[in-house]
């Protein structure tokens, strides 16, 4: 089977005003499918611009780009995208930012109400279908933007620092809910499989919480620096997030970040 | 505090201070014995109001067709023009410069053209209402219609959505608060193009009764008129104000 994502030997140069910026050289890296990939980096080191070539929304100046087996030559199709704003329409109810994606693709909304409502249930957001997005903190936001994402069970989720706008505590307590909804949604899931996850981060941390293996990549033009497999159980909890195993991760990253950046 | 006192709270002071305005007015005409014609007491403008020898409902029935017929033309070109201009940038980059020429014409300085092409009548008077009220329409409407995140514009992409799909369901109601907004903007320009248009060339109308006051001096004639005027203003300002209120109730507050 191929693997989900699969990049090789990807560059990235595009025009700004200073000229020309490389914000990506020579990355190639594949994900296999139920995978939860983390990728960390300074910012600049083009992890975003990564995330929007493998959802096709950007082109890659040099090297291939396969999802599913098929190169990328356009948005693709069944995916799910979190970005780190909630980005909802603020005059639409939760219920209806969440079913947008069926209205975009051209589908019945009311075919998906029930899976909709499923969703904000899944995520303690049952009694603000109705509400409009202002009337929601932050994290409650970015819940209902996962849920968007999850609408139409997309086998590939790609989360763009999806929670790095939010507080500490709100941060924590979204990254449990999303390994419980990566769980749970995943069983439920097309075939019953889990949902492969690229997932960028500036976090460290939350990298090594929440991944099976996390690409440390360099300040721009981006490299990959660094392939750390995290070895620690499933399902994670509070305590694997505090543990010495999880810390010794964490200082591996930091000092290869450092390195790079420094070198 | 009770809904009323709140409501004093809220238009209190204006309503105390358009009070002894009217006083100091009414004191200042009669204490300084200052005649009629010059400047007329708050009393005899009321008395004009519905003064027997102006046909004062045919006037205001005909200024009130042309304001609206003005507001309605401004609104649906300044919306299709808008629209025109975010649909595709060679639409844009044909129109924008055009455009901006008319809107930087002084557009009361026109309006004598408008009566040797179309002559006397309703239709020129709600052409030059229209023409100075429409182009922040447009601008807002371009505007409103282009405010979108670029993730959320991805989110359109990723889905397929065509184009029209993607006006239908993000940017047309995104860009309603910025229209409604420019129409509080065009409410005000339409009554002034409409009075500017029967100065000129009209022999009906809240305007024309003005310019006749001149010659006859019948100065509470013309402050009844424009009473009146600014009583229509009100109206149609309110009604766009209310249809913001039910079109966009999520930017109360954020879009005035």
């Amino acid at each position: 089977m191929a693997p989900v994502i699969a990049l090789d030997r990807v560059g990235m140069t595009y025009a700004a005003d200073s000229g020309l910026v490389e914000a990506l050289r020579d990355v190639s890296l594949t994900v296999e499918q139920g995978e939860f990939v983390a990728l960390v980096g300074p910012s600049g080191c083009g992890k975003s611009t990564l995330l929007r070539l493998v959802a096709g929304l950007r082109a890659a100046t040099t090297g291939t780009i396969a999802v599913n087996g098929a190169a990328v030559r356009g948005p693709i199709r069944a995916v799910g995208m979190v970005f780190q704003a909630p980005v909802l329409l603020r005059w639409r109810s939760i219920l209806d930012n969440v079913l947008l994606p069926a209205e975009l693709a051209g589908l019945d909304p009311k075919a998906h109400r029930d899976r909709a409502l499923a969703l904000l249930e899944l995520v303690g957001l049952a009694d603000f279908a109705a509400k409009r997005p202002a009337e929601l903190s932050g994290g409650m936001q970015q819940r209902a933007s996962l849920c968007r994402a999850l609408l139409l069970d997309p086998p590939l989720l790609l989360m763009d620092e999806p929670f790095g706008a939010l507080d500490a505590m709100t941060r924590d307590e979204m990254n449990l809910e999303l390994l419980r909804v990566w769980g749970e949604a995943g069983g439920s899931g097309q075939g019953g499989v889990r949902k492969t996850i690229l997932f960028v981060t500036h976090s460290i941390p939350e990298a090594v919480f929440l991944a099976d293996r996390i690409i440390v990549m360099s300040a721009r033009p981006g490299r990959i620096a660094m392939v750390a497999p995290v070895a620690l159980p499933r399902p994670r909890t509070v305590e694997i997030r505090t543990s010495a195993e999880a810390g010794r991760l964490a200082l591996a990253i930091y000092e290869a970040l450092t390195r790079r950046v420094a070198a | 505090m009770t809904r009323l006192t709140r409501a004093f709270g809220r238009y209190g002071p204006s309503l105390v201070l358009f009070g002894l305005l009217l006083v100091a007015w009414q004191l200042a005409v009669s204490v300084l014995g200052i005649r009629e014609y010059l400047l007329p007491s708050p009393w005899s403008v009321v008395e004009a109001l519905t003064g027997g020898d102006i046909a004062w409902t045919r006037h205001i029935w005909i200024t009130s067709v042309e304001i609206f017929g003005a507001f309605v033309l401004a609104t649906v070109v300044g919306v299709l023009l808008g629209t025109a201009i975010a649909w595709s940038d060679i639409m844009s980059r044909a129109l924008m410069p055009f455009l901006v020429f008319v809107n930087t014409l002084p557009k009361v300085a026109v309006a004598p053209l408008f009566l040797i092409w179309l002559g006397y009548g309703i239709v020129p008077n709600v052409l030059i209402g229209a023409l100075i009220g429409f182009f922040p329409v447009v601008i807002n409407t371009a505007v409103g219609l282009n405010q979108i995140d670029q993730d959320m514009l991805d989110l359109g992409r990723v889905f397929n959505a065509p184009k029209w799909r993607v006006f239908a369901k993000i940017r047309i109601p995104n860009a309603f608060p910025y229209i409604l907004s420019a129409l509080k903007v065009t409410a005000t320009a339409a009554v002034v193009g409409v009075i500017v248009g029967e100065f000129i060339a009209s022999q009906r109308g809240l305007g024309y009764v003005i310019i006749t006051t001149q010659s006859s001096m019948n100065t509470p004639v013309a402050f009844a008129a424009l009473v009146w005027i600014s009583i229509l203003g009100l109206l149609l300002f309110g009604a766009v104000a209310a249809l913001a209120r039910y079109l966009a109730p999520w930017a109360e507050g954020s879009e005035q």
